[in-house]
């Protein structure tokens, strides 16, 4: 995911960074405007809209009833997909997922699950037979940066927004009735991303900062302080006392935007 | 997480396979095993057996992925169809996919990458027989593959993973502790720059318990980056042991 | 100033050899005034320069060397020539035509076809272009007789020897031409086949033992039985 980024202006975004602000007038810890939608598909069970700065992103979920996993017979079951839409970017082009797809797919579900977000014995219609799946299909839109954190935020708030059809077992059959059930949330975790540019961590990267940066680590964090998912990307790396230093943003910038978001 | 009717770990502190918390399962390296590949290596690590091989730094196809400054590395990690207990289908996978990434990430830092210009290194990474921790005992032996093929490196990379077990911390996650466990940290290290160029995390930690796993594996990978030295040595110098 | 490591001790990527006042030679790196090695070999010490005589390396090109090729791709103006390097080179039209080149009517494939072997010497490279040779000079050209063995191209002095006494050695021993290419290709040019096999069998002989003493009398020694073995079954 790169087009190339000029030497000039590189230059300004580092030197810019050793000051202490971003080219955008941000400090090393801030965020951008995050602005979340619900509901907006009909069609969806449930849907939200994140933007975050430029970068915007769309998830829609769909409820399917399905079979459990042999392993887990009582609990539902829990998909996360990701599309880089090549409308986002130039850099975006058709085709099955690639590896930066699969790769944010795969981070946004690690949160989620293991933060045990959602209820998923509650999702349990007959043991070893029949369950809920939550489809969760992320759309990036507009990549203007940090994909990672605007997918996962996008997902959350798409899972909050999702509704289950209500159901009674007719002659071992599921049917549907009327009215619906919200889905059964626990927990709210909340992904951080900070980039190492120039020895120095930023948090919420975006599109050109993206490009010059030497590594990303997204840090997951739930609603109890913990950490739930952590995924260190780009060619570059971290000393240990970094890994440490951005892992004590992660928790309050978590905190920060769950209490912005009211999660 | 399923049944955890069996205790991973005893009260005397003794895991499923008889290992105590920090301990490394054992590992056996053997440095070009493969005559057609410019560089490889073989692992063992507990039940793990997995092979890597390095092809390049050659001309690059298809050409258009060629930087004009440096090399342009290229990763497969896969796994056999007979490596894991239920057949696993020959195509890749999303995990593989994800792996193949986050593996090429980690060993990218460790390549004098801007040597030479335009040019390709093919990284494979076959499982033969898996049971946790594949990623790391897999950066383990690419690492030694990229030596072997006489590519010029900062430092070689050692990896090993930790996690959290019945509520302990402990080093090097075999496939069960990995699935009934509720961490897995795996980590890459390559020490001369104290650079971690493989984290992640999957599993739930408060701040504290990460802080220890990460220690933990940081020690772990010191301790087979020191086995990764003598294994790349001992090519060498039984040949020359010949003639004394 | 400190040295981690003695003359002649192996040591592998990221070893630290020496800190302070050294310099970083060959196969080395530096980094906050300490030196590193960056590939397998054996340390070497030239006063302050720190060296690192590679045990496994690939062939780097360099302007003014001779190596020996396979055409693998005839093009619309050149061929393009596999010097066993990770890029591939090109030998121009021009340069083998020893008049200007016409598209029209010269065929390219009947002078050089895919699959033919020549030595050459590199006249220029650089960062951004591949390699170009000249097959313009005496002793370069077209290969037409003879045999090829490959060797690491880090074995090649080791071949040579010291004021080449070790391919003399065998030059003298075989009765062959041997012509070794830079890039760890050499050129075995022999009266009978047999005796192109012998110089090939000193020569892999010297790429197992490269770094030990007294090879070239195990290689002499090595020869003269084996010639002695083939007299005998010829009797």
């Amino acid at each position: 995911m790169a087009s190339v980024i000029t030497r000039v202006k590189q230059k300004q975004i580092v030197q810019s960074i050793d000051k202490g602000k971003r080219l955008d007038g941000r400090g090393l810890t801030d965020y951008r405007e995050i602005k979340v939608e619900q509901g907006i598909i009909e069609r969806a069970e449930g849907s939200a809209r994140v933007l975050l700065g430029k970068t915007e992103v769309m998830v829609g979920t769909k409820i399917e009833i399905g079979e459990p996993f042999p392993d887990t017979p009582n609990e539902g079951v829990l998909t996360v997909n990701t599309e880089l839409v090549p409308l986002a970017s130039s850099t975006f082009e058709p085709g099955p997922p690639d590896e930066n797809s699969i790769e944010i797919a795969r981070v946004v579900d690690r949160g989620i699950r293991e933060s045990k977000a959602i209820d998923v014995e509650k999702l349990c219609i007959e043991p070893g037979k029949k369950v809920f799946v939550v489809f969760v299909d992320v759309y990036v839109l507009n990549h203007d940066g940090n994909l990672i954190d605007a997918s996962a935020l996008a997902a959350m708030a798409a899972l909050l927004n999702t509704k289950m059809p209500n159901y009674e077992i007719e002659k071992g059959e599921v049917k549907t009735k009327q009215g619906y059930t919200q889905l059964p949330i626990r927990r709210r975790p909340i992904t951080v991303t900070s980039a190492k540019i120039n020895g120095k961590l930023v948090v919420d990267p975006w599109l050109e900062e993206e490009q010059i940066m030497d590594a990303r680590l997204s840090i997951g964090i739930d609603d109890d302080d913990n950490i739930c998912a952590m995924q260190k990307g780009g060619s570059g790396y971290f000393t240990p006392e970094q890994v440490l230093e951005a892992l004590k943003i992660a928790r309050e910038k978590a905190e920060e935007i769950r209490k912005k978001l009211e999660w | 997480m399923s049944q955890k009717s069996e205790k991973l770990i005893d009260k005397k502190g003794l895991r499923l396979d008889g290992r105590k918390s920090d301990e490394l399962r054992s590992i056996k390296i053997e440095v070009g095993a493969l005559s057609n590949a410019d560089g490889s290596a073989y692992i063992e690590l507990g039940k793990n057996k997995i092979l890597a091989a390095v092809y390049g730094p050659k001309e690059l196809h298809p050409k258009h992925l060629a930087l004009p400054d440096r090399m342009f590395l290229r990763c497969r990690y896969h796994m056999a169809p007979f490596s894991v207990q239920e057949r696993k289908s020959p195509a890749p996978s999303r995990r593989e996919i994800e792996l193949s990434k986050v593996i090429r990430e980690s060993l990218e830092p460790s390549i004098f990458l801007e040597y030479y210009p335009r040019t390709g290194i093919d990284v494979f990474v076959e499982v033969l027989q898996a049971d946790g921790s594949t990623r790391c005992a897999s950066i383990t032996a690419a690492s030694l593959a990229i030596a072997d093929a006489g590519i010029p490196m900062r430092d070689l990379v050692a990896a090993c993973s930790a996690g959290k077990i019945d509520d302990t911390i402990v080093l090097d996650l075999m496939d069960t502790e990995d699935k009934m466990g509720t961490a897995d940290v795996p980590v890459a290290l390559m020490p001369n720059l104290n650079a971690i160029t493989l984290l992640q995390m999957d599993g739930i930690l408060t701040s504290e318990e990460f802080e220890k796993a990460l220690n933990l594996t940081l020690e772990g990978c010191m301790k087979i980056y020191a086995m990764q030295k003598e294994a790349l040595k001992a090519k060498y110098v039984s040949v020359k042991e010949v003639e004394e | 100033m400190p040295t981690f490591f003695e003359m002649k001790q192996v040591v592998t990527p990221g070893d630290l050899i020496a800190e302070g006042d050294h310099i970083a030679g060959e196969n080395t790196y530096a980094e906050d005034n300490k030196v590193y090695a960056l590939r397998i070999g054996i340390v070497e010490y030239e006063n302050k320069k720190v060296n690192v005589v590679a045990l496994r390396a690939f062939y780097i090109p360099r302007v003014e060397d001779i190596v020996i090729g396979t055409v693998v791709e005839v093009g619309f103006n050149g061929w393009t020539v596999d010097i066993n390097a990770p890029y591939q080179a090109l030998l121009r039209a021009s340069d083998v035509l020893s008049r200007p080149f016409k598209p029209q009517q010269d065929e390219l494939s009947q002078v050089l076809d895919t699959g033919d072997l020549i030595v050459a010497k590199i006249i220029a490279y650089d960062r951004a272009h591949d390699p170009q040779l000249t097959v313009g000079e005496p002793g370069l050209g077209k290969i037409t007789r003879g045999q090829i063995a490959k060797v690491t191209p880090t074995k090649i002095p080791r071949v040579i020897g010291r004021k080449g006494s070790m391919v003399s050695m065998i030059k003298q021993e075989t009765g062959c031409q041997i012509i070794l290419g830079v890039n760890g290709i050499i050129l075995i040019t022999g009266k009978t086949p047999e005796d192109e096999e012998l110089a090939i069998m000193a020569i892999h002989k010297i790429e197992e033992e490269s770094h030990t003493s007294g090879l070239t009398a195990r290689i002499t020694q090595m020869l003269s039985e084996e010639k002695t073995k083939r007299e005998e079954i010829k009797k």
